[in-house]
């Protein structure tokens, strides 16, 4: 019977093949949950991974929705690197997409070039406020910033529900949960007509650049995968753990309000309810499968665009029900956090060969 | 305001508080042995569902909270294979579980909503819940509520009186002391994340079948992450989660109750009080490092590979 | 092999063992022979693989090859709790101990009959008076000092009535009086016809108690031997192959103070750890001084005081270069001219999955000569040059400066983290065991940087746990007991008699001591 064994040096190759194992892994499960859901497998995999790919509004809708998990995504891989973990980019997203909608409606009517760059900083500030209080009370009060992130999400919906059943909502609205309609000069403008992918993807995209930027040539990024891999050494070498939880959460939470102001200076065009169906968490995943690398970020965030994408188009052609999105995504990070293993082990048979000693190195620092 | 509003009040605290005290429960002993649990939200919803279904089917609640165990043992297992013999990180497997259980639950619950059960029947005890004002208030509830209670002072028994305790104990402390030892630290933590998990099941179907019975996409609201809260609170010892749980009940309920008194605060902030309690709570206990010091676990988070 | 009492049954033979790690081969075609009453020393320098072959004979490693026989039949020893079926009982040299529980309930853990604390309680009572070792069962582990801690783990052996007791590197925790209590214990089990297993690097104490030795060196039996008919100059050369290497310290006046701790009181942040109360001390610069004492009894929270991870409760308690600096972080202090080499390599020195440049710039950033960033960007080239320039200053065995840190062997890896620190040229240096785990070679260079600094000018502070290592190398020593500092003595005008009896807490003797010599004959430790 073979076990597992430590290996001397993780290894390289798993580290780039796992998320791709996870994804196969994934896409194999899907088919088979195709065929427990009464579909041909193939068609159904079609449907779900391949149609979305085949027309230029279809590859349109995979960045459109890609940009806020790419956003928010590359915002937590920074936190995570450094053991960080900001549970609530959903909540700071909302908040950044309150404070965007806030000055869109305030300016209701205005023109300019001004609004929009006033309207991102708003929401870019906003996201960042919302994650100021989780980076207060871990540094001042050593609570957990997993928990109150979290909290404050479910506190951001709340709020975002008062708004627009109260303060905002559309007086000739029929009384529906939402504002007033952005003007034009509040929205972002489409990258091309008839797409609906607006100028938050180029956005998301120098954000991935800069983050590579910070982690790979800063010593700000240094700092904080030092701070996250050995918090003894980093202590030891007079690391400020503080300064490296308030850019985890400002940087992360801005980046999940400008994400916010994609969704509402974007698709929704108002204040909804609702401004997220949760991408603050799937960016969770995505930030996991991107292997907390801002380029493996984008490409995760890609697939899992897919993932939401293919499942609004097998609702609509094959009556599949919307809920296996979330299935798959969870299916996906546990498929990666399994393949992850054979980074740093691998199979061992049981019996192993005595060699002549003389062929191998003697102990000189054995435990 | 009448002894039967007060009643009323105090009863629907308790029964806010049940699903807290089960999964708290259940959440403490697995991490006294060292491992925990993220994935409490996504246990719940699972459990949730998983009674309700059987629950609609088989006209039996019984039966419904069975299932629930089941579901969430099933759960935990698939968090135990991971953690404990993948050796995967805590904390990414737990928020793993979190969101598979949101999309497995709204994929398994697609067909119910809207559809309802016969709610866990209130107890009548013989003598005991006739007696005036004291009997309606703390003798009445279901058998879940009693249940939960129970659980609570087997536990802290369990934990300081028993061997099984003391092991439990020593493996969250210094998990490889323990195996030095030959003690099967490996065992005793799948034993207590399947027991963390049974409970957060229990824990979420008492919320479709008592507490509002129904099926609702995401209904635990949280009530996972806050259970987890409440572990903290509680400083790992039993006797703190029901404290913890009784006042996060009353929380709870007031935003209804507070509506009906005309409290002239929009419900949405009403609704909010829960979650911002718990980070107060939190604040409080976190404050001095010393108190996580003396009570934490120490392995907690760490796993264990024997070499 | 000789039986010097005649043909006896062997209580246990190992023949031909080996256990092969992928890295490192740990033991290789051991064997080894004790007899019943016996007290066995198995000797070697650090990294030679005892620990290893003891951790084999009582089950919590298989070996790879060869067989263990037990009272005349071969064993397969698969578990601890098997080995304790067979009567071996082993107290480890890092104790097993759970803090928070009471020692009854230890003990209670560690049996394989299944009794309840309450239970054991008058049977621990009984048989730790009945060897010496009285303990109190129901105190918890965290209020008990490192000898009372060794006393639960023997005790909780000797319950089980072992045939072997193994104990693995006991001393290096206990006073010079805890050694002589434990010594009568020991000779007590041996003459009841115990055999046991003495694992250690001090020869002094195996000449004074072992009857028998087998010597190991980088995972082989080098020879074995009677310890009292052998000298300590010809073990030493068994453990080491060699010649014992010195190091030469040439008398130099002292000049300013450099780091001058003054009346420092610090709470423990660690409920279990040990408060500073009143430590000041001087460190001129062109001095070593040595900071002697056993690990526990404050060391790391001083160290941490100093290095800056720890905040002193007043600005002027310690002062670097005559500044304040007692509420200044880590990195100001490095400023100032602080290099630090700490005790735990791998995590704090140096991080695990970094390579060697990467650690490099851990504290290099400091350094304005190497110009390793540049407006908060780094700069990979002046790093990689940095690193370069220490691997080969001070011989560091590795694949270049990209290697990964735990790639390299202990000693090549603390004489990195040395480099490194030396490299940038500090003021005042502070070393934590600086030769513990390494090999001899790179030990005797380690130490030899750290005397030509001494040279130089720099104020040195050298924290070891070798009472043998501090007197080659300080100047002045002092000792740390419970949290209190002595006053430091040149190590010529004390003895290793009168240090060690300062550990245990008694430093306000009148009484001067003779002059005695600081190497005194016959009391030989070999550098581990």
């Amino acid at each position: 019977m073979s076990r597992l064994e430590a290996r001397p040096e993780p290894s390289r190759a798993m580290m780039l093949a796992s998320p791709l194992i996870a994804a196969g892994l994934m896409l194999v499960s899907g088919s088979l949950l195709f065929l427990f859901l009464g579909q041909a497998p193939l068609h159904a995999f079609y449907v779900y991974f391949i149609q979305p790919l085949t027309s230029l509004y279809g590859i349109g809708e995979l960045l459109l929705k890609a940009t806020p998990l790419i956003l928010c995504g590359v915002g937590l891989a920074i936190g995570f690197r450094a053991n960080v973990h900001n549970i609530g980019a959903d909540g700071q997203l909302t908040m950044g997409a309150v404070a965007a909608g806030c000055v869109a409606l305030y300016f209701d009517g205005a023109q300019g070039p001004w609004l929009l760059p006033l309207m991102i900083l708003a929401g870019a500030a906003g996201g960042a406020a919302w994650a100021a209080v989780p980076a207060l009370l871990r540094t001042r009060f050593n609570t957990s910033e997993i928990l109150v992130s979290l909290m404050l999400v479910y506190v951001a919906y709340l709020f975002l529900g008062y708004l627009v059943h109260g303060p905002v909502r559309d007086p000739a609205g029929y009384n529906f949960p939402q504002s007033k309609m952005f003007g034009d000069a509040a929205l972002l403008p489409l990258l091309k007509d008839g797409l609906r992918v607006n100028a938050a993807f180029p956005l998301s995209l120098v954000a991935v650049a800069g983050a590579w930027f910070f982690c790979r040539h800063s010593f700000a990024g240094y700092r904080m995968q030092v701070s996250g891999m050995a918090p003894a050494a980093a202590l030891y070498a007079g690391f400020s753990e503080p300064k490296n939880v308030w850019i985890a959460f400002l940087a992360s939470g801005a980046l999940a309000g400008v994400a916010g102001v994609g969704e509402v200076a974007g698709p929704l065009g108002q204040l909804q309810a609702s401004v997220s169906p949760g991408y603050g968490f799937a960016a969770i995943i995505v930030a996991y499968v991107g292997r907390l690398h801002p380029v493996g970020v984008l490409l995760a965030a890609l697939l899992m665009s897919l993932l939401y994408i293919g499942g609004e188009t097998a609702q609509i052609e094959l009556q599949l029900p919307s809920a296996i999105t979330g299935l798959f995504q969870g299916l996906l990070l546990f498929y990666l956090l399994a393949a992850d293993l054979f980074i740093h082990y691998r199979i061992k048979p049981r019996r192993v060969a005595v060699a002549p000693a003389a062929a191998l190195p003697v102990a000189k620092e054995a435990a | 305001m009448n002894t039967d509003y007060l009643v009323a009040f105090l009863a629907s605290t308790a029964g806010a508080a049940t699903p807290l005290v089960l999964a708290s429960t259940g959440e403490l002993v697995a991490e006294r042995s060292g491992v925990i649990n993220l994935g409490l939200e996504g246990i719940m919803l699972v459990g949730a569902v998983a009674g309700f279904t059987v629950t609609l089917r088989t006209g039996s609640a019984g039966f419904g909270l069975a299932a629930a165990v089941v579901a969430g043992m099933a759960m935990a297992l698939l968090f135990a294979v991971l953690v404990l013999t993948l050796q995967t990180n805590q904390v990414a497997t737990g928020l793993a579980l979190t969101l598979f259980g949101l999309g497995l639950s709204a994929f398994a619950g697609r067909d119910l909503v809207g559809q309802t059960v016969a709610p866990l029947p209130h107890l009548h005890l013989p003598v005991l819940s006739d007696v005036p004002f004291v009997g309606p208030l703390l003798f009445s509830f279901d058998a879940m509520v009693y249940v939960s209670l129970a659980l609570v002072v087997l536990t802290g028994w369990m934990l300081a009186r028993t061997r099984l305790g003391l092991l439990i104990r020593a493996v969250g402390e210094a998990p490889h002391s323990a195996h030095a030892l030959g003690m099967p630290v490996v065992r005793l933590r799948y034993a207590t994340v399947l027991a963390g998990g049974a409970l957060a099941g229990l824990g979420g179907a008492y919320l479709s079948l008592a507490l509002t019975p129904m099926w609702v996409e995401g209904m635990t609201a949280g009530r996972g992450w806050i259970a987890l809260a409440q572990v903290v609170f509680a400083t790992w010892k039993p006797r703190g989660l029901l404290l913890g749980a009784y006042l996060f009940g009353g929380v709870t309920v007031l935003q209804f109750h507070g509506q009906g008194l005309g409290v002239p605060i929009p419900s949405e902030f009403l609704s909010m009080l829960p979650y911002l309690a718990t980070i107060a709570v939190l604040v409080v206990i976190c404050r001095n490092p010393q108190t996580i010091l003396l009570n934490k676990p120490v392995s907690l988070g760490q796993n264990f590979k024997a070499d | 092999m000789n039986d010097p009492q005649g043909r006896i049954e062997p209580r246990l033979r190992l023949l031909g063992i080996s256990k092969i790690y992928p890295s490192v081969v740990a033991n290789a075609d051991v064997d080894l022979t004790v007899l019943p009453g016996e007290i066995h020393a198995v000797l070697g320098e650090n990294g030679a693989g005892k620990s290893t072959l003891m951790k084999m004979i009582y089950g919590v490693v298989k070996p790879d090859a060869g067989e263990i026989m037990w009272e005349g039949r071969q064993v397969r020893i698969d578990s601890p709790s098997a080995a304790r079926r067979l009567g071996i009982g082993m107290v480890f040299q890092h104790f097993a101990l759970f803090e928070t529980l009471t020692v009854a309930e230890n003990i209670a853990l560690a049996l394989d009959e299944k009794t309840t604390p309450a239970l054991l309680a008058p049977r621990i009572r009984a048989v730790s008076a009945q060897y010496g070792l009285p303990l109190d069962p129901d105190r918890r582990v965290h209020s008990m000092s490192v000898g009372e801690r060794q006393r639960v783990e023997i005790v909780r052996c000797l319950l089980q009535s072992p045939r072997l007791l193994i104990m693995d590197e006991p001393t290096s925790v206990l006073t010079p009086d805890a050694v002589q209590t434990l010594f009568v214990s020991l000779r007590r089990l041996r003459d009841e016809g115990v055999s046991i297993l003495y694992i250690s690097h001090k020869l002094d104490e195996i000449q004074a108690l072992c009857d028998r030795a087998t010597v190991l060196r980088a995972g082989r039996v080098a020879g074995t031997a009677n310890p009292r008919e052998e000298t300590a100059q010809s073990l030493a050369e068994l453990m080491i192959g060699g010649d014992l290497p010195t190091c030469t310290l040439a008398p130099r006046a002292p000049g300013d103070v450099l780091l001058a701790i003054d009346g420092l009181d610090l709470p423990s942040d660690d409920p279990f750890g040990t408060a500073l109360r009143g430590v000041s001390l001087d460190v001129c610069a062109g001095e070593i001084v040595g900071l002697a004492g056993i690990s526990g009894n404050g060391q790391q929270e001083l160290l941490k005081a100093i290095s800056g991870e720890r905040l002193a409760p007043g600005a002027s308690a310690i002062r670097l270069l005559g500044r304040d600096c007692g509420r200044e972080g880590a990195a100001a202090r490095r400023r100032l001219g602080l290099g630090f080499v700490p005790e735990e390599r791998l995590g704090r020195g140096a991080v695990p999955a970094l390579s060697l440049a990467d650690n490099a710039l851990l504290t290099g950033y400091l350094n304005p000569a190497a110009g390793m960033t540049s407006s908060g960007v780094i700069r990979r080239g002046a790093v990689r040059a940095f690193a370069g320039a220490v691997i080969e200053r001070f011989k560091v065995k590795c694949g270049g400066a990209s290697s990964a840190a735990p790639s390299l062997s202990g000693g090549n890896l603390q004489k990195f983290i040395v480099g490194r620190e030396i490299r940038l040229a500090p003021k005042v240096m502070v070393v934590a065991q600086p030769t513990w785990g390494v090999d001899v070679g790179a030990a005797m260079l380690i130490r030899q940087a750290i005397i030509d600094l001494r040279d130089a000018g720099v104020a040195v502070l050298v924290v070891s746990e070798e009472l043998d290592e501090l007197f080659m190398m300080c100047d002045r020593i002092a000792v740390l007991a419970k949290g209190r500092l002595s006053r430091a003595v040149p190590a010529h005008a004390t003895s290793v008699d009168r240090i060690g009896r300062w550990m245990g807490g008694d430093f306000d003797d009148a009484a001067s001591a003779p002059a005695a010599t600081a190497h005194p004959e016959g009391v030989l430790h070999v550098p581990a």
